[in-house]
């Protein structure tokens, strides 16, 4: 039992090795790694090439093994409050998830295969993917994905070892915490991008592979919601373990979907059947192993918290609940497609619009419940002295909706509905976080909230941060604005009351690319408010085509044009957006994730789980 | 459908960051183009992967465009519109499923699932609260001890 925690730091340095070997030669162009050919070309940026190792199904594969063993060797090192026994069962675990993808890189996907003849020079990355926000998508993406694999390693070993008490769930939390920041990160870079990148301002399409990075998500934020009841009321165990199973299956899934090519996705990445096969295997084996050790053993695993129908506890379920039912909405509508044409041979479509119908209303209610139910106390509450403290967020969410209603010109529900959640979510997570500071003067209560544990804060944030995300969403998508059209150069014209010149259209040479570069200047009462210089570019290497939008980015807007084809006459085709709160929706992930990264940093996480402590006055362990 | 895959495969990255719906495409009446723009999203581009035809660049996504304008400039309704395509290019061109047949199904999963989860729920959390009304001596010694350290915590 004693080798496990060398022999996963072990793993670790080996593949860490094997993966600069890999970075090595991208960094130097070596062509005689087929990879490095097909991904790779020597004028390519040196922030290109690095982020080339993972723009492909070979070496992301490496990343995902990498970032297994990254988080099995720190379990080995942080795990000294394990006991023995359960540290080896969870290495074990973790290292078997191992053995199996290097076996599936070793036989399918082997990134060091080589070329005996290698070219001059290397066939490059597709132009799209050569961006900062994409270079980092990517490992945020597998940190989040495989981090799941810890929950999951935990939960296993607990059900070999038969024991899930408070300690379990304070252990299995902050794995769940940091694996749910990196997914909140790597999601918000990759709607950051398409906004951007796509030349249309879309920021999220419910394609399969964005729905693939969606479940783990939406299951981590359920299971990191669950582990709290386990911690401290010992309630909710076997759900919690399920979760922990079902949260990195999705993942597996996700890498399913993403590799197989089995749906179709607008992300054409590395689709072999092949592979898919494998990678469902693996699947399989996993979960379901994983599953029938839970059939055997969750029985023995009996509630002892005790607790009323009005309570945190029912609230936290009820999350869970909504959380889950979300998550499956999601899992059905993208395998859908797939089921009914082999099932009734029905070949159809299942695009945003159903999403938006079936997703949104569970989303509505968790948003809507959000607040009182974090505000809550636990065992037994009185909602009428709750509803006491939220009377000031909701009559402030009622003015923000009916604030929204009367700016808008449009008759859209959208927008009101957005304004109110927003604020009611928001307001309730600042008044939630005063609370805590408990009674007396407004000075000491202030003093007292920057003395806050780390947990109280990352509620706060983390819920904050979904109140901000969804005011984005709504109104951005209730009040965006857009205009096609052909401009004469210096011919101004009006979109939602700004006034558009397009300037000049010159031509330009990058790097490793060719470039029309327009100016545009949009003017509002008369006053500059941003000279954008909108690009179309053409990758030679690639034979690509790319537009590059110009955003001016604003706290309560963006403006963003994108420059389209030549028409007659020295005209151009120019599309304009207005794109109210844009900003809004990926600051809210950020303020999440920090929401998360505050949460961590809790004490709690650091003393040892179980052990016997006095307990501190006026801090003791945050409720959430 | 792995034909269609392999058909689109090719021509996906090209057509993707396209400029898509071009000026000469559209309705001169505002009202009007903006209701064939809203129809744009429902309708699924066949040629490519995932996609409506609003954003793609796929020539037929352009043929699509325009035959949206044609109906919706004869004064067809959206019901129609979208109904045309149905009955061209079957369900597969709609970005909105129906709820007919087997896709009731799809419709009811989120609602059903729901309903089985709060069943469950109200008769978990009854279970809880009911054994509250236990004597509290059915605890061990262990794990009355346990239990102290978890409230002395709170």
């Amino acid at each position: 039992m004693a080798v496990a925690g060398p022999a996963a730091t072990a793993q670790f340095l080996l593949c860490a090795a094997s993966f600069a070997a890999l970075t090595y030669a991208f960094v130097t162009s070596d062509f005689s790694l087929r990879l490095v050919t097909l991904n790779s070309h020597t004028l390519k940026p040196m922030l290109y090439k690095v982020s080339g190792v993972w723009g492909n199904h070979e070496g992301s594969m490496l990343l995902w093994v990498l970032i297994l063993a990254l988080f099995g060797a720190s379990a080995a090192w942080f795990g000294g409050n394990l006991s023995t026994t359960f540290r080896a069962r969870v290495l074990a675990v973790q290292a078997a998830v191992g053995v199996a993808f290097y076996a599936f890189i070793l036989f399918t996907s082997n990134p060091f295969e080589r070329l005996a003849a290698p070219p001059m020079n290397g066939q490059d990355l597709n132009p799209l993917l050569q961006d900062p926000g994409l270079a980092f998508h990517p490992p945020f993406l597998y940190l989040g994905y495989v981090g799941l694999s810890m929950a999951f390693s935990f939960a296993v070993a607990a059900l070999i070892e038969g024991r899930v008490d408070a300690a379990w769930g304070r252990w299995v939390r902050p794995w769940t915490l940091a694996a749910w920041m990196f997914l909140t990160i790597g999601i918000a870079l990759g709607s950051w991008w398409a906004y951007y990148e796509l030349g249309w301002g879309g920021f999220w399409f419910w394609d399969p592979v964005e729905n693939a990075s969606f479940m783990p998500w939406l299951l981590a934020a359920a299971l990191l919601h669950s582990a709290i009841v386990v911690e401290k009321r010992e309630a909710l165990k076997n759900w919690t373990i399920l979760l922990a199973i079902m949260a990195f299956g999705f993942s597996l899934i996700g890498t399913f979907i993403v590799r197989s090519g089995v749906l179709t996705s607008v992300h054409a990445f590395a689709n072999d059947p092949e592979r898919g096969l494998l990678i469902l295997i693996i699947l399989m084996v996993f979960t379901g192993g994983a599953l029938t050790l839970y059939a055997a053993r969750a029985g023995t695993m009996e509630a002892k918290g005790v607790f009323g129908m009005v309570s945190r506890e029912s609230a936290l379920v009820l999350n869970n609940i909504l959380l889950a039912v979300s998550c499956f909405v999601v899992f059905v509508g993208t395998l859908w497609p797939l089921v009914a044409e082999m099932i009734w041979d029905r070949t159809l479509s299942v695009g945003p619009p159903f999403f938006d119908a079936a997703f949104s209303p569970f989303m509505i209610a968790l948003l809507a419940i959000l607040p009182i139910g974090s505000a809550l106390a636990w065992k037994r509450a009185k909602p009428g002295r709750t509803m006491k403290t939220l009377w000031g967020a909701l009559i402030l969410s009622l003015v923000l909706a009916a604030l929204a209603f009367a700016v808008q010109t449009e008759t859209t529900i959208l927008a009101p509905l957005g304004a109110a959640l927003g604020g009611w979510v928001i307001a309730g997570a600042a008044t939630d976080l005063f609370q805590r500071t408990g009674r007396g003067a407004l000075s000491g209560r202030l003093q007292r909230l920057t003395r806050l544990p780390g947990a109280d804060w990352g509620k706060a944030l983390a819920h904050g941060g979904l109140g901000i995300t969804t005011l984005g969403i709504c109104l951005l998508m209730a009040w965006q604005v857009e205009d096609i059209r052909v401009a004469q150069i210096n011919a101004p014209y009006e979109v939602g009351g700004y006034t558009v010149i397009l300037r000049d259209v010159s031509e330009v040479q990058g790097p490793n690319y060719y470039s029309t570069i327009a100016t545009i200047e949009m003017q509002r009462d008369g006053r500059t408010v941003a000279m954008l210089s909108p690009e179309k570019r053409i990758y030679p290497v690639a034979q690509m085509p790319t537009t590059e939008a110009a955003i001016a980015n604003g706290f309560l807007r963006d403006l963003y044009v994108v420059i389209g084809d030549p028409q007659a006459d020295g005209a151009w085709a120019v599309r304009t957006y207005i794109k109210p709160f844009a900003n809004w929706i990926w600051a809210g992930c950020i303020i999440m994730a920090l929401g998360g990264l505050a949460s961590l940093t809790d004490r709690r996480y650091r003393v040892a789980a179980g052990a016997r402590k006095q307990a501190p006055p006026n801090a003791g362990v945050p409720a959430e | 459908m792995m034909r269609l895959i392999s058909a689109c495969v090719l021509s996906l990255w090209m057509a993707l960051p396209a400029f898509a719906l071009d000026p000469s495409e559209m309705l001169a009446d505002p009202e009007l183009e903006a209701i064939a723009r809203k129809l744009d999203f429902e309708i699924r581009c066949v040629k490519c992967q995932s996609e409506a035809i609003a954003s793609s660049n796929a020539e037929w996504a352009v043929d699509a465009r325009r035959a949206v304008r044609e109906l919706v400039a004869e004064g067809k309704s959206p019901e129609e519109v979208r109904a045309f395509f149905l009955e061209r290019y079957g369900e597969f061109a709609l970005m909105r499923p129906s709820r007919a047949g087997s896709n009731i199904l799809l419709w009811l999963a989120g609602p059903g699932l729901l309903l089985v989860g709060l069943g469950i729920a109200v008769v978990y959390v009854r279970g809880r609260a009911r054994a509250g009304t236990a004597p509290e001596a059915a605890l061990s010694e262990a794990e009355q001890a346990r239990l102290d350290e978890i409230l002395n915590q709170k």
